[in-house]
């Protein structure tokens, strides 16, 4: 394969040639010695976690570094008489948006709100003369929008950005970085902030118009199912450095720097060790990566649906013993709706149905998994489990408390058997407090009679439980990373020793390497403490992994529910099939590139 | 778009109601009876009686402050207790002079902070961007009567360009409306300009962090020209709020400078209300206050709904 790719990459002239790049941020060096060579239409990923350098990299190609930092090194495009890195402004102006374009990953703070979409497109286009005049430019500018695939482009043109969905928003970016027809398009996360089936149908897009037209492509993302999915070539970055680079293939099925390794492990959700957890960082070594070969990976399959089916005839067996048990949650004919401002006089107010009715119980000590992108009521739900929004109908209990329709005082014993675990590790713990007292401050409720003493000896218990050292209990939140965070929040939630466990996306603010470990503290944690938790998650794989049976939610209504791995085998409502097959998966996109 | 203007205007009314009540009751509130006053210390309570019943103080409240408000809105203000002359024409005459003052001083205040608040943005970084970050933090430290009193020390008493004081209406003759203007706007407008700059900056650097600035530069623009065609459009919405509450803080603060160059405006007409305890131009003058600061407010929620479709959508959807 790689011989193949290297006759090539001989025959084809390069495109970018990047030689000993390096980013600096005063003394402090980013990036360090990233050099590649880009042969046209090439499409290559560069992969890394938070703060490895590579959206900073992406940035120096443009000349687009922010204030303060400086690049040094070369970046040579073909025919651009300049190095990019200190050419000037002025000169590199001329490539950005025509020759050279970008893609971010939030597109709604990346287009101008006070600008129509159709203007923001026909700008690129004007600045650089590829039209005559306004009128051909708002024309070219539908082309594209069409191009794009936006439906009723020339109504979609006079919209604002707020009016559009995030996926839509996504193809105007896409609508405005092709426009000008670049050869090199730079995707910087670009499917990050959608939901999975809005996140397929732009990255097979932008797979889709890149080898349409020949444009050179550099996906980075944290994403290795999508680099598998879209790129020849990878660069893994780490601390700056690019540590390992080759085809996809090589890369993937023969990782030679244990970094990649780690990250291979720790990314594949398939794969367990002896005890049933995830490979981290740690355990790495014994981790086998996915193999490409046919025999391999026809083996690796079957190994894997021998355990899935295994799993399928355990969880109906549990399920059966379940139904026998006292339900922890019971949820009957829950309807949530909000009313919108009044949008005319005459008229009333019109109403949003977050939740049509739902009904579905939980059994003691089950997991289980709530799957639903944005807008499908998932949040509204688990607001509405913790006593934090109030049904419109219906009936909840929790621990045998009744919660629709409980007054403030009646549910401290609702909060003290039900806790949450939210998704911001940042912006869930207050800064301004030590690390004990926010694990501690569950237990000052009036009825907890416990002294300074008894509750810090529980906090050190349940910071070691967390796996963090006893001294962290005097720090404050910001000097811990995103995961440690994740811990503390996982310690204040189970220091009242709750029987339910919510937890809303914990992983998804996560790094990879951190979000394995995170998932096999909580998987251990419900062992051990016999906890029942309930995930929500928009990633089908993380829940594939935790949990036993799966909710599947979808404007409001559960649309399927049933054990996990009969859900994710044997999809039944289109919905779930359009949702299992979005969902990337880093071992099938390995094979679907070798056939 | 209509609800939010049907809104907005029941809003106005409402608050004007409240408002004229509650300046009703405070004047009414406050010891001192207009009739006594008007007839002098040593009057005979006959006399007092006799006053209060040409002012109509010896009616029930409800039917005093119907009086006054039916004449408010339909811009009749009565008669003044102390000078027995009609209000209305001096309360427009006045009215006037200050809403000339004030939107002059505004308006040089905008031409000022605006180029400069961006400046300081755009250099925050170097010494030139501080230098008017700093003489923009001077400017909100020196009062507007000290910069009053100084622009007259320098220009009309030293340099003889223009006039110490006095006022003529700009119908009047254009060239000598200038002359007189011309040192008391700057004076109003010296603090206004650099508060608003420092608003300016601060906005303006806030939206030069924003992602679609970076898309912009990703198009091809130039740093000032993302700014210029991206990012003061985003910049202003923070900026007119500002301006807003400082324009109705300007009309009453106007009073000082009205007194340092002798200029018949609305704030000085109060405060010699105040001091000859005429209460019935004390309440209208404090109405015609409200009402233009409510109109403002006004304004400026058409002029957000103008600029942002966001809010427009919100509630036009």
């Amino acid at each position: 394969m790689s011989s193949a790719h290297d006759d090539r990459a001989a025959a084809a002239p390069s495109l970018l040639s990047v030689r000993s790049l390096g980013v600096g941020l005063g003394e402090v060096e980013l990036v360090r010695g990233v050099s590649f060579e880009m042969a046209k239409g090439e499409r290559i990923g560069l992969i890394g976690e938070s703060g490895s350098g590579k959206s900073v990299t992406s940035l120096a190609l443009m000349g687009l570094l922010p204030d303060g930092l400086r690049a040094s090194g070369e970046v040579r495009l073909n025919g651009f008489g300049h190095n990019i890195v200190d050419a000037p402004d002025r000169a590199v102006r001329g490539l950005r948006g025509d020759r050279v374009s970008m893609v971010f990953q939030e597109p709604l703070t990346a287009l101008n709100p006070l600008m129509r979409v159709g203007a923001q497109v026909a700008e690129v286009i004007r600045i650089h003369g590829k039209a005559a005049g306004r009128a051909q430019a708002a024309q070219k500018a539908v082309q594209m929008l069409d191009a794009v695939k936006l439906p009723d482009p020339a109504e979609a043109a006079k919209a604002y950005p707020h009016q559009l969905s995030g996926g839509q928003r996504q193809r105007v970016m896409l609508a405005m970085a092709l426009a000008n027809n670049p050869e090199l398009l730079i995707c910087d996360e670009p499917t990050t902030a959608l939901d999975v089936t809005v996140q397929r149908q732009v990255l097979d897009l932008v797979g889709e118009s890149v080898k349409e037209r020949g444009t050179g492509l550099l996906f980075i993302t944290h994403d290795l199912a999508v680099v598998a999915n879209t790129c020849e070539r990878v660069m893994v970055m780490h601390q700056g450095l690019v540590v390992e680079s080759g085809t996809t293939e090589e890369v993937f099925t023969r990782p030679t720097h244990a970094y990649t390794r780690a990250l291979l492990a720790a990314s594949d959700l398939e794969a367990t060790d002896e005890n049933g957890r995830l490979f981290t960082v740690v355990s790495a070594r014994d981790y086998t990566p996915p193999a490409s070969d046919e025999e391999h990976a026809k083996a690796q399959m079957v190994r894997l649906a021998e355990r899935s089916a295994d799993r399928l005839a355990l969880e109906e067996t549990e399920s059966l013993a379940a139904a026998h048990e006292e339900q922890v949650i019971e949820v009957k004919e829950l309807r949530r709706t909000y009313t919108r401002g009044r949008t005319s006089l005459f008229s009333l107010p019109g109403t949003v149905d977050a939740l049509k009715g739902i009904s579905f119980s939980v059994a003691p000590g089950e997991r289980l998994g709530i799957v639903g992108e944005s807008g499908s009521g998932k949040t509204t739900l688990l607001r509405i489990l913790a006593g934090l929004d109030r049904p419109s109908s219906g009936s909840v209990t929790v621990a045998g408390n009744q919660v629709a329709g409980a007054r403030e005082s009646e549910l401290r014993e609702l909060r003290q058997q039900l806790q949450i675990v939210f998704q911001d590790p940042m912006g869930s713990l207050d800064p301004r407090m030590r690390v004990l007292d926010i694990i501690t401050e569950p237990l000052l409720v009036p009825g907890q009679a416990l002294n300074a003493a008894q509750r810090r000896g529980l906090a050190e218990k349940m910071v070691e439980a967390v796996g963090l050292p006893v001294s962290a209990l005097e720090r404050f939140p910001h000097q811990f990373s995103g995961g440690q965070r994740q811990r503390i929040s996982i310690a204040r939630a189970l220091i009242c020793r709750p029987q339910v466990l919510v937890a809303d996306e914990p992983v998804s603010a996560l790094d990879v390497s951190v979000r394995a470990q995170v998932l096999n503290l909580l998987a251990d944690l419900v062992d051990d403490y016999a906890l029942t938790l309930v995930f929500v998650s928009h990633d089908l794989a993380v829940v594939r992994h935790l949990c036993d049976r799966v909710i599947v939610m979808h404007a409001g209504s559960i649309v399927e529910e049933g054990p996990t791995e009969q859900i994710y085998t044997a999809p039944q409502h289109p919905y779930t099939q359009q949702l299992v097959a979005s969902s990337m998966n880093l071992r099938e996109e390995i094979l679907a590139r070798h056939a | 778009m209509l609800i939010r203007t049907f809104v907005n205007l029941a809003r106005f009314v409402v608050s004007f109601v409240v408002a004229s009540v509650l300046v009703f009751i405070v004047m009414r509130a406050v010891p001192g009876d207009p009739a006594q006053i008007a007839a002098g210390e040593n009057a005979t309570p006959e006399l007092v009686e006799q006053m209060r019943r040409e002012f109509g103080t010896d009616r029930p409240l409800i039917v005093q402050y119907w009086d006054w408000f039916s004449g408010l809105v339909t811009g009749n203000f009565g008669t003044s207790y102390v000078t027995r002359t009609e209000l209305t024409g001096q309360i427009v005459d006045r009215v006037q002079v200050s809403l000339i003052l004030v939107a002059l001083a505004i308006i040089v205040a905008l031409i000022v902070a605006i180029p400069a608040g961006t400046f300081a943005a755009v250099r925050h970084r170097d010494a030139s961007g501080a230098v008017v970050s700093a003489l923009s933090q001077l400017g909100i430290a020196i009062p507007g009567f000290l910069l009053g009193v100084l622009l007259v020390a320098v220009f009309s008493l030293r340099l003889g360009w223009f006039p110490s004081n006095g006022w003529v209406p700009p119908a009047e003759g254009v060239g000598a409306f200038l002359s007189r203007v011309t040192l008391p706007v700057m004076a109003l407008a010296g603090v206004q300009a650099a508060i608003l700059t420092r608003y300016v900056r601060s906005a303006v650097l806030e939206v030069m962090g924003e992602d679609y600035l970076r898309t912009a530069r990703a198009k091809g623009l130039s740093p000032l020209q993302a700014l210029l065609k991206h990012g003061l459009r985003n910049a202003a919405i923070p900026v007119i709020t500002v301006t807003s509450v400082q324009l109705a803080a300007l009309i009453i603060g106007a009073v000082v400078i009205e007194r340092v160059f002798v200029i018949p405006g609305l704030g000085s007409f109060l405060l010699d209300s105040v001091g000859n305890r005429d209460m019935i131009a004390v309440q209208s003058v404090v109405m015609v206050l409200v009402g233009i600061t409510l109109l403002i407010n006004l304004l400026v929620d058409v002029l957000y709904t103008v600029l942002d479709p966001r809010i427009r959508q919100r509630t036009n959807a």
